[in-house]
């Protein structure tokens, strides 16, 4: 099935940094998807994490500014102890309302913002974790009508939040190794990009 | 649920006819979270539901206000913006005789506490006026108590290490019951009333506005003209401090400010 995927948001906790610089790591340049990573982290750590992701990867790793508008090309880091929303402008809005299955920010909180706005163009990933926070939001990107993926749990640290994921959306679209995801990821790449800015 | 942005601008300007609260320019984003969860704690199946209920009475728009801002705070919160605040402003603040602060969206006060004990370490407070503000009068009620539970005092007395107090945190406060009451000493100076950012003007000039994480609730729009409400209450060379991640938001105004903290998001107005 052909779709033209505009954003890719990926969601991970417990064990996801080793998963996600495996997916990132061979994304070159002409990759131009934007993607936003919610992870789950420690409150007042600071943009350290943008930092170690840039050691690997090509792509440029931000944490994300209140009201920036997304770019094609970059990766977003969710800043610890806020929730990302996202508007219809394409733009960032934060927020340090309440958390969400214990966590801020919430994977539920990104996903289920970024379904309403992109719909079919979004692609959701979720990874490995210890909690069930993501299998709601990978729901409603579903109901939305976009792409659900979920880590194989057999290559999970953390199974807790890819089964969780499976169990709600019955049979998601693909369920990958780390290095699955980054061959499929690099063929959404020619489809329509992200708003050009 | 999914919500019409038709459904939601409807219940905005009957909110704004009937109590003179405009949400018209809040994050659109943002108000649709805050809506859903609304419907979901109050028991209602539509935004029809909540409209009418939350007309008929003050009470209820009360409670709705309650529950629509986001009131979510700590003391302490990024403990190296107020070590940054406190070794690149507080010189700045003591060559005045007097100082006013502003600390503005103050919600239950746990912010404008923590600033008054490091003001009060730094021997400021006694010479300082300290305003809280926010639109949400409940709020207000309790950041004047300033009681907050005992249970938090682990988590903030090591925010309050790391942001360089010299002190114990238990020393400003009376533990009693479940609940750490923060004494009058601390209070002398903190005036808390209610101000609306989107509506009223500006009320004085002061020497440091401090505005955290209160504009990320606001659309582009709105950030510009508080920014312009901000510049208009600052002297030369008043100082503007930010929450961690509100640095894009000013961009067309950034010139008339220098950058004293990059990371931490503190800046000074131009001098003449």
């Amino acid at each position: 099935m052909k779709r033209d995927i505009e954003l890719i948001v990926i969601g991970g906790s417990s064990g996801s940094l080793d998963v996600v610089i495996e997916m990132l790591k061979d994304l070159e340049k002409d990759f131009e998807l934007p993607i936003i990573l919610v992870l789950h982290r420690l409150k007042n750590t600071r943009a350290y994490l943008a930092d170690l992701f840039n050691r690997y990867c090509v792509l440029e790793v931000k944490e994300i500014e209140e009201k920036e508008e997304i770019k094609k090309g970059t990766v977003y880091i969710v800043p610890a102890n806020y929730h990302l929303l996202i508007e219809s402008d394409h733009t960032f809005s934060l927020t340090v309302s309440e958390k969400v299955n214990f966590s801020r920010p919430s994977i539920d909180v990104t996903f289920e913002s970024a379904a309403i706005i992109f719909q079919e163009k979004l692609a959701g990933v979720i990874l490995t974790g210890a909690n069930r926070d993501g299998a709601a939001g990978i729901n409603a990107v579903k109901r939305m009508g976009g792409l659900c993926i979920v880590q194989d749990p057999k290559t999970a640290t953390m199974k807790t939040m890819p089964e969780s994921a499976i169990q709600i959306l019955g049979t998601p679209d693909y369920v990958f190794s780390p290095s699955e995801m980054t061959i499929f990821f690099k063929t959404l790449k020619k489809s329509n990009y992200a708003k050009e800015i | 649920m999914l919500l019409e942005e038709s459904e939601i601008r409807m219940l905005i300007y009957s909110i704004y006819e009937k109590y003179g609260y405009d949400f018209s320019n809040y994050s659109k984003a943002s108000i649709r979270r805050r809506l859903i969860r609304i419907l979901d704690l109050l028991e209602f199946n539509n935004l029809k539901e909540l409209q009418s209920w939350l007309l008929k009475s003050n009470e209820n728009f009360e409670r709705f206000l309650n529950e629509v801002t986001v009131n979510v705070t700590e003391m302490f919160r990024d403990p190296t913006f107020f070590k940054s605040l406190k070794e690149r402003v507080f010189p700045y603040l003591k060559t005045f005789p007097y100082t006013k602060i502003w600390h503005a969206g103050c919600s239950t006060g746990e912010e404008m506490y923590s600033l008054a004990i490091l003001l009060e370490e730094a021997k400021l407070l006694s010479k300082a006026q300290v305003y809280g503000t926010d639109i949400n009068t409940n709020v207000i009620r309790e950041a004047r108590e300033g009681i907050y539970p005992l249970k938090e005092m682990a988590d903030y007395s090591r925010n309050y290490v790391r942001a360089g107090g010299k002190e114990s945190l238990s020393n400003y406060y009376l533990a009693k019951f479940d609940s750490a009451i923060f004494s009058s000493h601390i209070k002398q100076n903190l005036l808390f009333s209610y101000h609306n950012l989107v509506t009223d003007s500006s009320f004085n000039e002061f020497n440091l506005i401090v505005c955290r994480n209160v504009l990320i609730y606001f659309d582009r729009e709105l950030q510009a003209k508080v920014f312009q409400l901000f510049l208009d209450s600052l002297p030369p060379l008043g100082y503007l401090a930010l929450g961690s991640k509100e640095s894009v938001l000013f961009d067309k105004q950034r010139d008339q400010f220098e950058v004293i903290d990059e990371k931490e998001r503190i800046y000074r107005k131009n001098g003449l």
